[in-house]
């Protein structure tokens, strides 16, 4: 199965590069922007048939390694 | 004094720090990543500056889990002396022997300069021969210096006098000028600012000196 992991950087932790992505979008004229965070994307391709141990183990991961929580949260999207 | 400097892909600060080390007497041996032992009777693991695994995922964050940190983690929770440069920084907060993480600069431009440094803290075995509040002149090179933390650890940090260096002039938008942090044993350091950088008057620096010279008193003694 497809997993998603989504890396943000947590609400309140300053993300200077959202914030010149926002200032070049204003340039751009889109005035209508009030904020912009950027994250990453982390595809896995996972041989697991099971979702909740699927879950799990993609959770661990994100503990482990993909997110450093002291400064980052993370969300899992399973897709079959 | 037994010295490892500990050698990643990406590394470029390793020899630097292996020379500082030896100016003052050490025994120094690279250990590669793939490593997984320390060698025996050892005092200091240095860690050294670079890109390790070329900054992928997060600074430091695949070095932290290499085979040869597992090794240094459990050196330093058996009361281990650990040096953490720049990268090395980055990877000791990656192991969690450090809290907090290092951010992004604030102003997102890598710096390349000599900054001023206040000594925070002159109860390590790194920083014993300075003075307190003693102002010392450290090159910094780095695009990810920006230390953050929580509130709960920074109130950790300040109340056990945790805070080695903090800079004059803040660089990089670091939580409350924090360059360098200790373990709560004073036996872990991780700092920015490179002193392996400033130890040699052909440079023009020298500041960095007391810092490997106070660590080879102390393990000397040991």
């Amino acid at each position: 199965m497809k997993v998603q992991v989504n890396v943000m950087l947590k609400n309140g932790v300053l993300d200077p590069q959202g914030e010149a992505v926002n200032h070049a979008l204003s340039a751009l004229g889109y005035d209508s922007v009030k904020s912009v965070r950027q994250g990453k994307l982390i595809e896995i391709h996972l041989d697991e048939n099971d979702l909740a141990a699927a879950e799990q183990k993609v959770r661990d991961m994100c503990e482990k390694l993909l997110a450093n929580t002291v400064i980052e949260s993370y969300s899992i999207k399973i897709s079959g | 004094m037994k010295a490892v400097v500990i050698v990643f892909p990406g590394s470029n600060c390793d020899r630097d720090i292996a020379v500082a080390l030896r100016q003052v007497g050490a025994e120094v041996t690279m250990v590669w990543h793939k490593d997984t032992e320390l060698p025996p009777a050892l005092d200091i693991v240095a860690i050294p500056g670079g890109f390790s695994f070329g900054d992928y995922l997060r600074c430091g964050a695949i070095a932290a889990k290499s085979p040869i940190c597992r090794s240094v983690v459990s050196f330093a929770q058996n009361g281990g002396f650990v040096l953490g440069v720049c990268n090395g920084f980055q990877v000791l907060t990656e192991t969690g022997l450090l809290p907090g993480a290092l951010m992004q600069n604030a102003g997102l431009k890598f710096l390349c300069k000599t900054v001023d440094l206040q000594v925070s803290n002159t109860e390590s075995a790194f920083t014993q021969n300075y003075n307190r509040d003693q102002v010392i002149s450290v090159p910094i090179a780095h695009h990810e210096g920006n230390y953050n933390v929580s509130p709960e650890d920074l109130a950790i940090l300040h109340g056990e006098n945790r805070i080695a260096f903090k800079y004059l002039d803040n660089p990089n938008g670091a939580m409350d000028d924090i360059a360098g942090v200790l373990s709560q044993n004073r036996r872990v350091l991780g700092m920015m600012p490179h002193p392996e950088r400033a130890i040699d008057p052909l440079l023009n620096l020298s500041d960095g000196k007391p810092f490997f010279a106070g660590l080879m008193g102390r393990l000397a003694m040991a």
